[in-house]
């Protein structure tokens, strides 16, 4: 299994998603994220890790200008998506959205039914001819997020009336079913028990032979298991970021150093 | 001794009681910290135990003692004076007024106290002594009259002499009671708490009876009126032509045109209130930036702020006119719709326009109560911020926004002042909003302003009307704070 992994990863790591240069973030006159650099590969699980309060969800939330919604946060610096700023001024955040989708940290299903839950996004953005075809990418969606065989018979029902790990699993199908190019995450198994985290990271595991994945987590462990590239974020600036397996093994940055083996953050 | 005075008394005593068991709890130990409760526990135990049960006798005693004297005395009046016990209750008050006349008399000096108790109406002419210090009578006063006045003052001094008595001893009781009880063990601190435990559930329990009270009086008058007029009638009759002076014959007392009026009425009110009032709290709270919120919303609320009589002479004044020169004769749309001023659509639209800041107001705050996770959830799919607002934050604040509706509606059914001056005072069950209609509220204040004779069913009708209303509005109530409930569990 790791070796096939490594074999896939050796393809397809010269692809490039994200490039971010110079990144600055400000919430009002907090300097929360500070000279930023960083190049987010596809088809492979980022993981940002660092103490409470580090920047590294900023950071993340300015990866598909979710921070807009904050009016107060302001963000300098380039972002490259695919080689193109996404914070140019002729980028729709809402497109951009499509492409970057986010699963935040408690499971948010919207008060509708599992079925429209799912549908929502490709409703939104005509991703479906009809009904049939609507059908197939609720299935495929909810196949992918490892949850049709538990939900199949009750598509109907409300999605709030789920398991808390069913909600979040229902949350990455969701994101999903817009066919986004990166999907970002924001600690997608705080709210979760370790039997449910444990089905999450096996999908993230799978997500990641169609998309970029990044993942905000307070794990090293979780790091060290599902991701392939790490950084490490300390009071708002990016210490150390490499493979996985060096930062955790044989860290760089005494900071990055004193983080893992616990003695600070 | 007076009431007032006594209260002045006992409360000194209280406040005497709290310095002295203060000092006593603190003397009892050598260390203060050795007492179970703080210092001051002590001396609100004792001003508690001084106070409110002595207070608490006064209260009943100031409200027994006129009813228990009132009784006694009416016996001394001979049964042939009078004929029913309304005029009872006109002799009665002549004997009141007699007995402060005497009162007013001997305070003034005009009087020995002595004379006051033996004067007889065959030797002194009562009203003329009593007219020179200032006490005016109707009519000059009777033997008996004046024989029950003094009776009752004789008894009032004595109840009163009782009174002080009673509330004294209660009061010194309590006092030296609670002045052994301070020492270092007593646990001066759950007493205490106790009895602000019993205040807070009085204070509850007289907002609850009074309610009943309420529910208890509509209902005996409406059961009164059932007897006089049968009750089959009165909510299946399409008819309300009520007749005041009996000549007419007989009345026709359907509730039915009324509560036509009261409800088409109050859905135009709705149709008014229940868009506009959405829409400014979609606005507010999904939309407006900080500043214009902080002025637009509470400049929204004055509107709820402004008498409902306010409102009356705005519809009677400026909407009604507004109207009939758009849908009245020769008006701009070149229909003749509307005759006068007053009609169903002056009072729902301005009905209307009250409600507005009620629903906008509870609908913000429900939409504010989405979780953001909710919106950052559909942001995060690439939807728009209308796309949002519809199909997520509505959805999920929609059985809020339904309760809110209903608690206007509750409102629009029980107002009284927009529809009195707006909507007219015919009862007919019409479909043309332009014509004039009236409702539930409106023939109670009719029924019963100016004199009403209480034993007519045309004065009693009033309280059938006001418990149907009750009823409705009440069961709209229970259903908007049930559905409102609901759905708040949702998100906790």
């Amino acid at each position: 299994m790791k070796d096939n992994m490594e074999g896939r990863k050796l393809v397809d790591q010269m692809d490039v998603k994200f490039q971010t240069r110079d990144v600055q973030v400000y919430y009002g006159d907090t300097h929360a994220i500070k000279d930023v650099n960083v190049d987010i590969l596809d088809k492979t699980v980022t993981a940002f890790i660092g103490p409470s309060g580090c920047g590294k969800s900023t950071f993340l939330r300015s990866l598909n200008r979710m921070n807009d919604t904050i009016p107060i946060a302001r963000v300098e610096g380039k972002i490259l998506l695919d080689g193109e700023d996404i914070y140019d001024p002729k980028v729709d955040p809402v497109q951009l959205r499509a492409k970057v989708g986010m699963v935040f940290q408690k499971p948010n299903p919207f008060p509708k039914s599992i079925y429209d839950n799912i549908a929502y996004g490709p409703r939104i953005h005509g991703l479906a001819r009809n009904k049939a075809e609507l059908d197939d990418i609720v299935e495929h969606s909810l196949r992918r997020g490892a949850l049709w065989d538990e939900v199949k018979d009750r598509l109907q029902e409300p999605g709030t009336g789920l398991s808390g790990g069913q909600q979040q699993r229902l949350c990455i199908a969701r994101a999903v079913a817009t066919e986004p190019e990166v999907l970002l995450m924001d600690e997608p198994c705080s709210a979760l028990d370790p039997i449910a985290t444990a089905q999450v990271e096996e999908l993230i595991d799978e997500l990641k032979q169609n998309f970029s994945v990044v993942i905000v987590t307070h794990s090293m462990q979780q790091a060290a298991r599902v991701s392939q590239k790490t950084a490490f974020f300390h009071l708002g600036n990016l210490v150390e970021y490499g493979d996985t397996d060096q930062i955790f093994t044989n860290p760089v940055d005494p900071r990055t150093e004193s983080y893992i083996t616990g003695r600070i953050g | 001794m007076s009431p007032l005075w006594l209260l002045i008394l006992i409360l000194v005593l209280a406040i005497a009681g709290f310095a002295i068991g203060r000092t006593r709890a603190m003397a009892s130990v050598d260390d203060h910290r050795k007492l179970h409760s703080r210092p001051n526990y002590y001396g609100t135990n004792v001003a508690m135990l001084a106070f409110a049960p002595a207070a608490l006798l006064l209260a009943v005693w100031v409200v027994a003692q006129p009813i228990v004297i009132n009784a006694s005395v009416s016996h001394l009046i001979p049964e042939t004076s009078y004929e029913d016990a309304g005029a009872l209750n006109l002799i009665m008050s002549d004997v009141k007024r007699v007995a402060e006349g005497l009162d007013v008399a001997v305070a003034q000096g005009a009087l020995s106290a002595e004379e006051a108790r033996s004067i007889r109406t065959e030797f002194t002419d009562v009203r003329a002594r009593l007219g020179e210090v200032g006490v005016a009578l109707g009519a000059n006063v009777d033997r008996d009259v004046l024989r029950a006045a003094q009776a009752y003052r004789a008894r009032a001094a004595t109840g009163t002499w009782f009174m002080t008595a009673a509330v004294l001893i209660v009061a010194l009781a309590g006092f030296f009671f609670a002045i052994r009880e301070a020492r270092g063990d007593f646990r001066a601190r759950n007493r205490v708490e106790n009895g602000i435990l019993t205040l807070l559930i009085t204070a509850a329990s007289i907002a609850i009876l009074t309610t009943l009270g309420i529910v208890l009086s509509l209902l005996f008058n409406t059961i009164e009126f059932f007897r006089l007029y049968p009750a089959l009638d009165f909510f299946t009759r399409l008819e309300w032509a009520p007749s005041f002076s009996g000549r007419g014959g007989a009345s026709a007392l359907g509730i039915l045109p009324l509560l036509w009026g009261t409800f088409y009425i109050s859905i135009v009110a709705l149709l008014v209130a229940t868009p506009i009032g959405l829409f400014a709290a979609i606005y507010l709270s999904e939309y407006a930036s900080k500043r214009v919120r902080a002025f637009a919303k509470p400049l929204l609320e004055v509107l709820a702020g402004i008498p409902t009589i306010v409102y009356g002479l705005f519809a009677l004044l400026t909407v009604g006119p507004l109207l009939v020169s758009v849908f009245g004769n020769g008006g701009l749309l070149g229909v003749d719709w509307m005759g006068g001023g007053r009609a169903v659509m002056t009072a729902g639209i301005t009905m209307g326009v009250m409600l507005i800041p009620f629903v906008s107001s509870l609908s913000d705050d429900i939409i504010n109560a989405v979780p953001q996770a909710m919106r950052d959830g559909s942001y995060g799919l690439g939807a728009t911020q209308s796309e949002t607002v519809r199909q997520v934050v509505l959805p999920a604040a929609l059985p809020g926004i339904v309760g809110a509706v209903l608690l206007a509606a509750s409102r629009a059914i029980g107002e009284t002042m927009i529809v009195v001056l707006g909507a007219g005072a015919a009862a007919r069950m019409s479909l043309n909003p332009f014509e004039a209609m009236t409702t539930v509220t409106a023939k109670i204040v009719s029924q019963l302003t100016g004199d009403s004779d209480f034993a007519s069913p045309e004065a009693l009708v009033a309280f059938a009307l006001g418990i149907t209303l009750f009823v409705v509005t009440l069961g709209l109530n229970v259903l908007a704070l049930y559905i409102v409930r609901k759905y708040r569990e949702q998100y906790e």
